[in-house]
């Protein structure tokens, strides 16, 4: 039955086994855009159902805690001297992420330009943000294990499963700044030293980089959003 | 094998782009410095969260100059999580009820956030 009914193309392919051999050997090419970028985009997706699990998890667990839970513009406010002013740290970190997604648009579109030197200190500059919001980041989860007392099982203000949810959620997203921070100096330095110039001078890596970037950017949106502002 | 000579967008659409998640992401800060609460408070939460969201895909990511194949890819599968979402709440209010149920009401529930 569904033996050879391909069309279109030169050979009739095979059915069953054969068929799927053939099939995935055949050596065809669905995106039209560069096969690295088409894979940071299937890497990328996978990403989106592992931080989609996460966060519904977080939903999950809260909507269902007996405890009172903690109130996160409580939680993570700071005072400067006066009042404690609600979520600053948060929103400070939101803002350093989003100058960084900034900066990392620049220098994709610098990399395109064959500005390399541009492209190079924009890309360090965004790895300069992420390093600042890792940075705060570590600052946050100190004073909630140090001075809160917030564990993974466990937690002083309320429901405990706040700090299991919180620790996951924002340690694997701050991994994937550290990650990306990495991964923006390695590529960096190629483009500074011509490296893709030599290589068939295009800089579709740097746009690779940047998918990558704002991916974390994005993440922290939907954390932002979900987790800090409910 | 580049197809295209890669993307090339003029640089004011990213900075107009740029101020326009600074001014988004400042609005929903506000919604929590003003305090908003209840229906309010998720509309507008909501709302600037799928505005970020939808100008760093289609501006910053390109996701706007790329074919429909690699968009339906890209913009399909996360829907199923929309019935994840719904599946969980279901599950949610039937253990917080299980354990009203058994345990007894614990300490009182923050009603303003919810």
């Amino acid at each position: 039955m569904s033996e050879a009914v391909v069309t279109g193309t030169a050979d009739v392919l095979p059915g069953g086994a054969k068929g799927i051999v053939a099939d995935f050997s055949a050596d065809k090419q669905a995106f039209q855009v560069p096969w690295g970028k088409a894979m940071m985009w299937f890497f990328l997706l996978s990403d989106t159902f592992i931080f989609g699990c996460f966060l519904t998890s977080y939903m999950t667990v809260r909507m269902s805690a007996r405890d009172a839970w903690p109130v996160p513009s409580e939680v993570f406010a700071l005072s400067f001297g006066g009042e404690p002013i609600p979520l600053i740290l948060i929103a400070i970190m939101t803002f350093i992420l989003i100058s960084s997604s900034g900066t990392m648009a620049m220098a994709v579109n610098m990399g395109y330009r064959g500005e390399r030197n541009k492209a190079f200190w924009l890309m360090m500059a965004t790895a300069g943000f992420g390093i600042m919001f890792v940075s705060m980041q570590a600052f946050e989860w100190t004073k909630l294990i140090v001075e809160e007392g917030v564990r993974l099982s466990h937690n002083p203000m309320g429901a405990s499963q706040f700090g299991s949810t919180f620790f996951m959620i924002t340690g694997f997203h701050g991994l994937h700044v550290s990650a990306g921070v990495i991964f923006l100096i390695v590529i960096g330095r190629r483009v500074k030293s011509g490296f893709y110039d030599r290589t068939r001078g295009n800089y579709e890596m740097v746009e690779i980089t940047g998918l990558y970037w704002h991916f974390v950017d994005l993440v922290w949106v939907f954390i932002f959003a979900l987790f800090y502002l409910w | 094998m580049a197809q295209e000579s890669g993307q090339q967008h003029p640089i004011s659409l990213y900075f107009i782009v740029w101020g326009l998640l600074f001014v988004l992401s400042f609005f929903s800060y506000m919604v929590d410095y003003l305090d908003f609460q209840g229906g309010l408070r998720w509309t507008l939460i909501l709302l600037f969260m799928f505005l970020k969201a939808g100008f760093i895909v289609a501006i910053f990511m390109h996701v706007a100059w790329e074919r429909t194949a690699l968009k339906v890819v890209i913009l399909g599968p996360p829907i199923a999580l929309l019935v994840l979402i719904l599946l969980m709440t279901y599950e949610a209010d039937y253990t917080f009820m299980t354990r009203i149920d058994f345990f007894g009401e614990g300490a009182p529930r923050p009603e303003a956030h919810h």
